[in-house]
């Protein structure tokens, strides 16, 4: 770091942060002893100690520890101003004047939308079957989304329904050649049909519990899968399922990959579209009621039980469907593909990108899945370099990304206070 | 108006109400004093169908509604406001008020019943818009019973309004209860440890220990009575 910079920081650090840092930057050179200093030569057999790479470390984790001082005084400053003053300095973000000029919005979606459909054109087929994973992911975070963003339930083994779909289509495919596009409804009525039934011991319990639940549910399913070979050919999986064609006509891979990209993309217009029209729906409230306050969401006369059920059995339905696309993109599926692991990144992508905001989880899967695909360069660092964002995101954004519309409504309604002369 | 016959509600293997016997009329004040773990939110609670009772009857306008799932009996006009007030503390005071007219589609009249209770406590109206765990614990009580009353109640189970108020407060909000059964005529059935307020401003009043009803009778008599004043008045 140059000296201009140390001389704009030097009035935010004192004598204490030094000492701070300097405890910091041992500890971390302690930590990173293992694997930054030592080196063993497997072939001449000797050790070598690159001392210079503990300077390094020591050097910098010593000035990132004082950035990252600065940052989070400066995010703490601003929420105590914040909340100590009641007027409220609204910084005009995109967001606000995509809100006040409705155009904006209206040519940014088509924008986005032509994006969308000449994406698969301009690229090649590498891009696209990427762009489908990427979009796979969206529909899962929307679909994870109705249950844990607007319903406040936590549930960790998600992935279970997604994997209910791509064995259905799967399945009736082996066994009675059933095509992609029958089964596409019917994954998301059979994950429906399992989520149902699944909910309906498993909506007894709350938060922690419910979320241990839901992810032992999660590993028996994939548990099962890989032992039950007469159902589920075990862990070598389904191979030879066919990709979507239309009009039963014989698409190249390429044509396929490109229908299979527009299914998805048109699946997700619909999510976003159902989902939108969910949250201002009668059942939509009864969701923010149950996240707020199950108790005082009860004593208004909202039924809990079947609220909650028709979060689980929406949220499933959308995870099955996926699944199907899913099974009819890769051809081949086995337990594999539905582990703990994914369940616990579709809920990443949620908390990330902002519980309950559709803008929100739909910025958060892109980023998670395109994020980690596009650092192949950085490979060995790639994972690295996902998790710092994690932290970064959940440290100076905790309400995610982009958070729910919600927060906004608030924000206007303490200035419209102000105006009216309130205080 | 609500009639209780020989309730009896366990939790677990613990007996919380002993065969309790309560009779509120149509316009009526009645409130349940006693002390703490008498079984007072235990009665409110096996009223509303939180906490479903093992044996006896509950009656609302002759019609029984014992172990009825909250979500039947709301619509039947019996609403409660839970202890601890229980607002939704993330959405705006309007929105909680909306909640409150969750099950009901008169849109027109809950405009209405929503510049009513505004007028009730007009420092609602002055913060409609912020959140609900922004306001003090006085004006959280306060949304707590508007809420309730956005829903139409034909009889309104409070369950302790005065917990962790200030006095003040505590007299303000009595005396919007009583307003509230003189003007719309709302029966109302008030659960209190502020046992010289409750029989204050009730009409008649039931004393609760260990589960048990020990005394009932007019708030005149029970403010007169000895026992009581030892109690629970501090006299």
């Amino acid at each position: 770091m140059s000296d201009t910079a140390k001389n704009g920081l030097s009035r935010y650090i004192t004598a204490k942060d030094v000492k701070r840092s300097a405890i910091m930057a041992v500890w971390f050179m302690f930590l990173t002893f293992p694997i930054m200093v030592i080196k063993v030569n497997t072939v001449t057999d000797t050790v070598e100690w690159r001392w210079f790479n503990m300077l390094i470390i020591g050097v910098a984790s010593f000035i990132l520890s004082h950035v990252w001082k600065l940052m989070i005084d400066r995010r703490e400053g601003r929420m105590a101003d914040a909340v100590s003053s009641s007027v409220i300095v609204e910084k005009k973000t995109l967001r606000d004047r995509m809100e006040e000029k409705p155009m904006i919005k209206k040519v940014g979606s088509l924008v986005i939308l032509v994006i969308a459909v000449l994406f698969p054109i301009v690229t090649g087929m590498y891009q696209t079957s990427i762009m489908i994973t990427a979009l796979l992911y969206v529909v899962l975070a929307l679909g994870l989304n109705i249950i844990v963003g607007l319903g406040g339930l936590l549930v960790l083994g998600y992935i279970v329904f997604y994997g209910v779909g791509a064995y259905t289509y799967a399945l009736l495919n082996y066994h009675f050649g059933l095509n992609f596009w029958l089964a596409l409804p019917l994954g998301g009525i059979f994950a429906m049909i399992i989520g149902i039934l699944i909910a309906i011991p498993v909506l007894r319990l709350r938060g922690d519990y419910l979320a241990i639940v839901t992810l032992a549910f999660g590993e028996i399913f994939r548990i099962v899968m890989e032992n039950w070979n007469g159902l589920s050919f075990g862990p070598s999986g389904i191979a030879n399922i066919p990709r979507p064609t239309l009009f039963g006509l014989d698409f190249s891979i390429q044509q396929s990959t490109t229908l299979t990209y527009y299914v998805i993309v048109i699946f997700v217009i619909i999510t976003i579209f159902i989902v939108r029209r969910l949250e201002d729906s009668r059942l939509g409230r009864a969701w923010v009621a149950m996240r707020e306050d199950e108790i005082a969401g009860e004593a208004m006369g909202i039924d809990m039980w079947k609220t909650k059920l028709a979060a689980f059995a929406l949220s499933t339905f959308w995870a099955g469907v996926a699944g199907v696309i899913f099974a009819g993109k890769t051809t081949f599926i086995n337990p594999a593909s539905f582990t703990m692991w994914e369940s616990i990144l579709v809920l990443c992508m949620v908390v990330l990108g902002g519980m309950g905001s559709i803008p929100g989880v739909i910025s958060g899967a892109l980023i998670i899945t395109l994020l980690p695909e596009y650092l192949r360069a950085f490979s060995e660092l790639r994972m690295l370099i996902f998790g710092a964002v994690l932290v970064l995101v959940m440290v100076f954004k905790p309400e995610g990304m982009i958070p729910a519309i919600r927060q906004k409504y608030e924000f206007k309604g303490i200035t419209g206070n102000k105006n009216k002369g309130d205080k | 108006m609500l009639k209780i016959e020989k309730l009896e509600t366990y939790y677990g293997n613990i007996q919380a109400l002993k065969g309790i016997d309560i009779e509120v009329s149509e316009g009526e004040i009645v409130t349940l004093i006693g002390a703490n773990g008498a079984g007072k939110t235990t009665t409110l609670m096996s009223i509303s169908g939180v906490v479903p009772p093992r044996s006896g009857k509950i009656l609302l306008n002759g019609e029984d509604i014992t172990g009825k799932a909250p979500d039947e009996i709301v619509p039947m006009g019996l609403i409660q406001v839970p202890e601890g007030r229980r607002i939704f503390p993330d959405l705006t005071v309007s929105e909680n008020l909306d909640m409150g007219a969750f099950l009901r589609k008169d849109d027109a009249q809950i405009k209405r019943d929503v510049e009513y209770v505004f007028e009730l406590f007009p420092i609602l109206s002055e913060r409609r818009n912020q959140r609900g765990g922004t306001l003090s614990g006085g004006e959280q009580q306060m949304l707590a019973i508007s809420r309730a009353l956005m829903a139409k109640p034909r009889i309104l189970l409070l369950d302790e309004p005065s917990l962790g108020l200030a006095p003040i407060i505590v007299q303000q909000i009595f005396d919007i209860v009583k307003k509230i059964n003189e003007e719309q005529k709302t029966t109302v059935f008030l659960v209190e440890q502020n046992a010289n307020l409750a029989l204050k401003t009730a009409h008649k009043g039931y004393v609760m220990e260990t589960g048990r009803i020990t005394m009932a009778d007019t708030c005149e008599n029970l403010l007169k009575n000895d026992e009581v004043q030892k109690a629970y008045l501090g006299m």
